[in-house]
């Protein structure tokens, strides 16, 4: 039974880095606009219409992101 | 969006307002003006069509007005408004109103595509805010507004912006306290479990390990967590006063001093469990108390009316300057439809000044060379010169905002919570005491210490602080699904006291939308089409909205020789005919009209007048027909009192009040207030705004609500008016519904009692009754505010 004081200490390491991992998402404000990022990964990353859209912008775009 | 008029009327592609003409074609599409065609070209030029693919007509309906944004080249007016700026790269923050749609988002977002000098974009949808990184060496922040404003995107730059004052409550910090609660609740539940499930003989030297655990993880729950409630509670005992902090925070520190004391002298596991759970929901309550509508602001003053920067006149260069450093004497350019920024003397220009920010009188006043104006109106037509009188901040409209009246606001009310913490904390102490005396009576020191804690802990009110705020919150978003957007929680505890309404009257119960316009006269087709061509010339609202009038069947015609006399009227020359639209003086016709009227003559001849009527906001007969029996009803007008007869049927005689000033109004509430009344100010305008911060709560009614509201404790919709009686009766139902959960929570805290008097409380008791009790509260709250919201007919989900 003298594993349980191993298992204790991992088991609060690990809750200890959630924990964490929480206050820095928090701090850098990644909780601060929760609505956007939903509605901006429904996005199409190029028009869908223009087939004929220049090649040029495409590799601004990526260059830029 | 408009509400669409007939289905099988054209919309315009961009903003799907109905399209009366068909001069404006692209591409197939249809446009109702210049300015929604411009910004569908700027798109389609820049590879943007995708921002109509997402949405049907995603664009709002484009002004006509010209902004004069001189100012934001000024590099001390750019300085407050930026976040951050490096060699490279400028960053700022603008508040666009006009985002409302993920097309928005989309275009907002790629506005690299329209100009590779702007890096990066990204929009705050909830708050309409956009950050915007640029490179101000290649665009200055003036040609980056001139671009959002030629798309449609027009941010509000307003001096309240500037000064960056009331920033909104930052929760993050409360967040982070709960999740070190919520992190140390988990765990110490963890250890405390084999406690409860009796531990076997073997298992009992893991004891002091657990207990030992549970020890340390409270540390942070009651130095981090927990902190302020102990500030909160030594802060109001401080001034007397007792809220409900002081017996939370007596319960909390009671809790750990047993608990490790017991821990520590080996006698007990202690009641670890409970006191991270109680923070745990106690926290919880507190934020959802907290939380408030960011992308709408109720602390609205005067700056946030006034431009950042007027036309500064400085021998024969004008430059801009910041309204802030005006100063006496110096000389200023006023155009057409900018605002008068502090009391001045006209010099120089034909002024015909629209007032109805401070009185709510739409009619332009005019002024002649030496008069005085002052600061609130709006100039419209040419340009004028002004000499400065009074700075801005001691002019008569600020003035009205720096008087006594509106910084003692802040304390006029106590919540229900506060008001009664004092009798149950000295009722629960003297409970204490009672049972710990006892005990010593009965020689039993030991039990006295236990039973004295026992009560403290039982009695934490936990259940009874969390009552309040998941009510409140409950009925917060509901007002909030029927279009009224109360401040916060504590506001609707106010709504539930009141017994006076005070109606303005302009933009309040009339609909400054539709106004009811008619022609009194003869017209034939032909003469009509000369009318609308000549009125489509001007800019002025009327003629805007006697075209839209005409406009069924018109087809444009060319007008000769064009003049517009401000404040007066027009003329052209159509089809050889002089055609002459706009006041009797103007027009010389000798009839005396009473509403607003506008007149039509052809050659000369008088042919009829437009009459323009208030008209009132739909259901208003109704509306007051359910408050008359409830309240007491008044109504002050900055108006004449030209509808008087009209609404001696629905105020009493002696309740109405007319040509009062934004003073009289604030003056009245007040008076109604000395008679010991609950007053609840209804209005709309800056010229509300002083009536509407006195009152006990001040309603502004307000057809877009994210633009230009006063300060108020509550913004609604002007469509939403008609549900103004079950919104009050609702606000009155939340408030029995806290009375009912503060009664089911005091039932538990006796029989927690029961049980803590006689000195036995086991760790398991206290760990099982605070979290039902809790649960109780919380699930009853919510379930009782939905159910008395669908009783009263309110949208509830």
């Amino acid at each position: 039974m003298e594993i349980i004081y191993f298992l204790i200490a991992c088991s609060i390491f690990i809750a200890i880095l959630f924990l964490g991992a929480f206050l820095w998402a928090n701090t850098t404000g990644q909780h601060d606009d929760t609505h956007t990022p939903a509605i901006r990964i429904l996005f199409e990353d190029e028009l869908i219409d223009h087939a004929e859209s220049d090649l040029s912008e495409k590799k601004e775009e990526k260059s830029e992101k | 969006m408009q509400a669409t008029a007939v289905d099988s009327k054209l919309h315009c592609y961009h903003c799907g307002d109905p399209v009366y003409t068909d001069l404006f074609e692209t591409d197939n599409h249809p446009f109702c003006c210049l300015g929604c065609q411009s910004v569908y070209r700027i798109l389609s030029k820049n590879k943007l069509n995708q921002y109509y693919k997402y949405n049907a007509h995603p664009g709002k309906t484009q002004s006509k007005n010209t902004r004069h944004l001189e100012y934001l080249d000024d590099l001390k007016i750019i300085e407050k408004l930026i976040d951050f700026k490096d060699e490279q790269y400028t960053l700022i923050t603008l508040y666009i109103p006009a985002i409302h749609c993920s097309s928005c988002i989309w275009l907002l977002e790629h506005l690299y595509k329209l100009n590779p000098s702007i890096v990066q974009s990204r929009i705050d949808f909830t708050k309409k805010q956009a950050s915007i990184k640029f490179m101000h060496a290649k665009i200055s922040l003036r040609s980056l507004v001139e671009l959002l404003i030629r798309i449609g995107y027009e941010p509000i730059i307003s001096l309240q912006d500037v000064v960056k004052e009331h920033k909104p409550l930052n929760q993050n910090t409360l967040v982070r306290k709960i999740a070190v609660a919520g992190f140390c609740f988990g765990n110490v539940m963890l250890f405390s479990l084999p406690e409860y499930f009796g531990l076997g003989a073997m298992d009992h030297k893991y004891a002091s390990l657990f207990n030992g655990l549970n020890l340390a993880f409270s540390l942070p729950v009651l130095l981090y967590s927990a902190r302020d409630y102990f500030t909160s509670a030594y802060a109001s005992i401080k001034l007397k006063q007792v809220n409900l902090d002081v017996p939370l925070a007596l319960g909390i520190l009671v809790l750990f001093i047993r608990s490790a004391l017991e821990i520590l002298s080996n006698t007990g596991p202690g009641f670890m469990d409970t006191l991270c759970g109680l923070v745990f929901f106690i926290s919880i309550g507190k934020w959802i108390q907290n939380r408030t509508f960011y992308h709408l602001s109720f602390e609205r003053d005067y700056r946030s009316y006034f431009p950042v920067a007027v036309t500064l006149i400085e021998g024969e260069t004008e430059k801009a300057q910041a309204i802030a450093d005006l100063k006496v004497g110096t000389r200023i350019r006023i155009r057409n439809n900018e605002i008068i920024p502090a009391d001045a003397v006209l010099i120089n220009g034909d002024a015909a000044i629209d007032f109805s920010f401070v009185t709510g009188e739409s009619r332009p006043v005019k002024k002649v060379l030496g008069e005085v104006i002052y600061a609130g109106g709006r100039q419209l037509g040419g340009s004028i010169e002004l000499e400065i009188v009074k700075p801005v901040s001691q002019s008569y409209l600020t003035n009205l905002w720096n008087t006594d009246n509106y910084k003692a606001y802040d304390h006029k009310f106590q919540t229900f919570s506060n008001s009664i913490s004092k009798y149950f904390t000295t009722i629960v102490l003297s409970i204490a005491i009672l049972a710990a005396l006892f005990w010593v009576c009965h020689q039993d020191t030991t039990k006295a210490w236990a039973a004295f804690t026992a009560v403290l802990i039982i009695t934490c009110p936990c259940a009874l602080a969390l009552s309040s705020p998941f009510t409140l919150s409950a009925a917060l978003s509901l007002f909030d699904k029927n279009k009224c957007f109360i401040k916060n929680t504590a506001a609707i505890e106010q709504m539930a006291k009141i017994q006076t309404l005070v109606f303005d009257k302009t933009g309040t119960i009339t609909s400054p939308q539709s106004q009811n316009i008619r022609f009194i006269g003869q017209l034939t087709s032909r003469d009509a089409d000369r009318v609308a061509s000549l009125c489509k010339n001007s800019s002025h609202p009327l003629s805007t909205k006697i075209v839209q009038y005409l406009a069924m069947e018109t087809t444009t015609r060319p007008v000769q020789d064009y003049q517009e006399s401000i404040g007066r009227g027009i003329q052209g020359i159509i089809d050889g005919k002089l055609i002459k639209v706009g006041s009797a003086a103007y027009t010389q016709a000798d009839v005396s009209a009473k509403h607003s009227s506008v007149f039509v003559s052809i050659d000369q001849e008088i042919r009829g007048y437009f009459s323009i009527m208030q008209y009132w906001r739909e259901g208003l007969d109704i509306l007051i027909s359910k408050l008359k029996p409830l309240y007491s009803m008044h109504l002050i007008s900055g108006d004449q009192d030209k509808d008087q007869a009209t609404l001696q049927t629905i105020f009493p005689q002696a309740n109405m009040h007319f040509n009062q000033s934004p003073q009289d109004k604030l003056q009245y509430i007040q008076k109604l207030q000395g008679n010991k009344q609950v007053v609840c100010m209804i209005g709309d305008g800056l010229n509300d705004a002083g009536a509407l911060k006195q009152a006990n709560f001040g309603i502004a009614i307000s057809d877009d609500i994210h633009s230009f509201s006063p300060g108020c404790d509550a913004i609604l919709e002007g469509r939403a008016i008609n549900k103004l009686p079950e919104l009050l009766k609702f606000s009155k139902a939340a408030m029995q519904v806290i009375y009912i959960s503060f009664g089911i929570s005091l039932l538990y805290n006796t029989i927690g009692l029961y049980f803590a008097v006689q000195g036995g409380m086991s760790p398991l008791f206290a760990a099982i009754l605070m979290p039902m009790s809790t649960v109780t509260i919380i699930s009853f709250t919510s379930i009782a505010t939905h159910l008395y919201a669908r009783k009263l007919h309110l949208k509830s989900t």
